[in-house]
């Protein structure tokens, strides 16, 4: 069990704590406002694919703004330095771009509600039924992690014990989702995202102060970690060492395309934002308008990260003292006065929650969807549906209180998710390109890829990595190996499984592979869709553009 | 959801989402999100803005001799009536309540005969 330092409670006091408390008012308002707009399971699953594209984007921004950015991006930062960019700007932008150009036209067009209903109409029942139940399983993991890391920041200011905090976080995510379904848990990513900018901004620019700005920093790092920590690409040459474990092949092959694009563009807790926008238009624009924000969010993350370290020399370096995920809190303790301060309270704890309650609305929706009324309980009325989507989310909830206990043993909780994500993501996503983009796959080609690429991404990291049998430095660098490995895996069984098995039909795959349009009318675009800012390729290209800019002052 | 005749899977699925689309009640009951922003960042903002204004010198020393409360109370009070502002100049717009028939295809026209449109005044 990782345990914060002794001192790290927060000076809070009634302002803070009225400012939490409103939150929590308000959100729990959003919860019941919405119940009376949830009328058929499309409305709870996917807002009745009604939502403009403004509220989609920041919505998916901020679905993943959860415990995975905020303590774990501050602690990669104190712990490898400015490297960390990569998870942003190679780890993020490229794909996100991808998925709202290239990839929502088939998502979005053949009118799936899930990710894994993509693969049924691809490929079948058996790559529908894995990937449901994998994605299942790892969503109500996920949501453990973000209950764990909520839980320790209510530890850091209150002084509650876990459990307690795991009980009462799980209970508001559990009432809004279960009363709203989607439409309230994209609401509070919207308003989360911006008490949180609320909290961050603040939190930077006082400790930028603090440690004499930018040069600051810079000097203080650069003498005490050495140059290459302070750049994004120095001593990142092949057998070269450096604080992150991981070379130029592994940062861009591993994170930069496939870990990345397997997260961004297969995670159904992201997809869903964009599955529940208003038409295939805002439905593009969705990743394409997160971009943006996404590539700015290392300003208040990353760079308060290496404040910390600045701050507290001391931080990761004892097992009883300051951990890297300590960075934000110490700030907070440290900096903020009452008021701000519970500004920045509130704002993690809205985004911890949200994060959690974008796996707890994408696991009821393929839980309920894709496994209970694909094959437990077929033809049922839509209310029946409706109605299980409600249990399966108190159900979710409590798993999600359970497995909350098993991120404890992780030191990073980064790493723990990587880890998880290099296991499901990365099959998934080699399943879904190879069946995008090539019309002869055969569904027996989409199973296999999917199960080799997911057991051989396990066996490199529990056997090769763990058991020493190859050398890798750290588990960042082992969590790029393994999702290389298991791209290349589940591509190769894919082919050869294609070549000696029977493909589609030509007419059941329209709209699904890259070529092919769905059947019926096109979609008319809708009024106002037309000018230039709303315009998907310039959004797309210039989210490029400047996140390859971003580069230019950490590279030379 | 009969019908079942020579069409695949997909396109069956693909009717029942259709006809839900028809059905969804969230484009005309849903209430504006702006409103729930502008509203909270409001009463933020007035609420940390008065805790600038009556900073102790303590709360200045630490954090660094910026008045952090004021600054941040002051953008949070522009953000949050910024939200209002834009809800006042370009409205929800309530969708068409014509009864459409099924199978339109056209999207951001689903059907809503006889609903109010939901403003969710309550939740502030």
């Amino acid at each position: 069990m990782l345990h914060l330092a002794e001192g790290l409670r927060l000076p809070t006091n009634g302002l803070d704590y009225t400012l939490l408390g409103i939150y929590f008012v308000v959100v729990l308002g959003i919860g019941f406002a919405a119940r009376r707009s949830v009328k058929t399971s499309l409305d709870f699953f996917l807002s009745g694919r009604s939502l403009p594209a403004w509220i989609t984007g920041l919505a998916f921004v901020a679905a993943n703004l959860g415990a995975t950015e905020i303590l774990g991006m501050a602690a990669n930062g104190a712990q490898y330095g400015v490297y960390t960019v990569h998870w942003y700007w190679v780890g993020a932008i490229p794909a996100m771009v991808f998925l709202g150009l290239v990839m929502m036209p088939f998502y979005y067009g053949s009118k799936v509600r899930s990710v894994p209903e993509f693969l049924l109409h691809r490929f079948g029942p058996s790559s529908h039924l894995l990937s449901s139940i994998i994605f299942a399983v790892s969503s109500v993991l996920i949501a453990g992690v973000n209950l764990y890391a909520l839980a320790l920041v209510l530890k850091a200011l209150l002084g509650w014990e876990l459990w307690v905090s795991i009980v009462i976080a799980g209970f508001f995510v559990l009432a809004y989702i279960t009363l709203g379904g989607l439409s309230s848990a994209i609401y509070t990513e919207v308003l989360q995202f911006f008490v949180i900018l609320a909290a961050l901004i603040p939190l930077t620019v006082v400790g930028l102060k603090r440690v004499g700005g930018w040069g600051g920093i810079s000097d203080t790092l650069s003498g005490e970690k050495g140059d290459a920590f302070m750049t994004a690409w120095d001593g990142t040459g092949i057998g070269s060492g450096n604080p992150l474990g991981a070379n130029w092949l592994t940062i861009v092959l591993g994170l930069g395309f496939v870990m990345s694009f397997g997260y961004w563009t297969t995670n159904f807790a992201e997809v869903q934002r964009a599955l529940s926008a208003k038409n295939l238009s805002a439905a593009k624009r969705t990743p394409l308008i997160a971009a943006f924000p996404k590539i700015f969010i290392p300003a208040v993350v990353v760079i308060p990260g290496l404040i910390a370290l600045v701050m507290e020399p001391t931080l990761g370096k004892t097992k009883d003292g300051l951990q890297y995920n300590d960075a934000i809190p110490v700030l907070m303790r440290d900096l903020l006065p009452n008021g701000v301060l519970g500004i920045a309270v509130t704002g993690l704890l809205a985004a911890f929650m949200a994060g959690m309650a974008a796996n707890i609305s994408s696991f009821n929706t393929v839980f309920t969807n894709d496994i209970y009324a694909a094959y437990l309980k077929k033809d049922r009325p839509d209310e029946h549906y409706v109605q299980t989507a409600r249990w399966v989310t108190v159900v979710g909830v409590l798993i999600g209180m359970g497995t909350a206990f098993i991120a404890s043993s992780f030191s990073n909780i980064m790493n723990y998710l990587q880890t998880l994500f290099s296991f499901f993501n990365v099959p998934l996503f080699v399943v879904f390109i190879i069946g995008m983009f090539w019309k002869k796959t055969t569904p027996a080609a989409g199973f296999w890829g999917l199960l080799s690429g997911t057991v051989a991404a396990m066996v490199n990291y529990f056997w090769f990595y763990k058991q020493g049998v190859i050398d890798i430095p750290t588990d960042q660098g082992a969590n790029f190996v393994s999702s290389i490995v298991a791209f290349v895996v589940g591509s190769v069984v894919m082919v050869a499984v294609t070549l000696f098995t029977k493909p589609k039909p030509a007419e059941e795959l329209a709209g699904l592979v890259y070529g092919t349009s769905s059947p019926g009318a096109p979609e008319l675009p809708e009024k106002g869709d037309d000018v230039w800012y709303r315009k998907p390729a310039l959004l797309g290209w210039g989210a490029m553009i400047l996140a390859a800019l971003c580069y230019i002052p950490f590279s030379f | 959801m009969s019908d079942m005749s020579n069409k695949s899977a997909a396109q069956q699925a693909a009717r029942d989402v259709e006809e839900l689309e028809q059905r969804s009640q969230t484009a005309a009951r849903l209430f504006d999100v702006r409103r729930i922003i502008g509203g909270l960042f409001v009463v933020y903002g007035v609420i940390v803005t008065l805790a600038g204004v009556f900073a102790s010198d303590e709360d200045l020393k630490k954090a660094q001799d910026i008045n952090i409360n004021l600054w941040t109370g002051i953008g949070m009070l522009v953000l949050g009536l910024a939200f209002l502002l834009w809800l006042r100049l370009s409205p929800t717009i309530p969708p068409p309540d014509a009864e459409k028939g099924a199978g339109e295809g056209a999207e951001g026209d689903e059907g809503t005969a006889g609903t109010e449109r939901g403003e969710g005044g309550s939740t502030k």
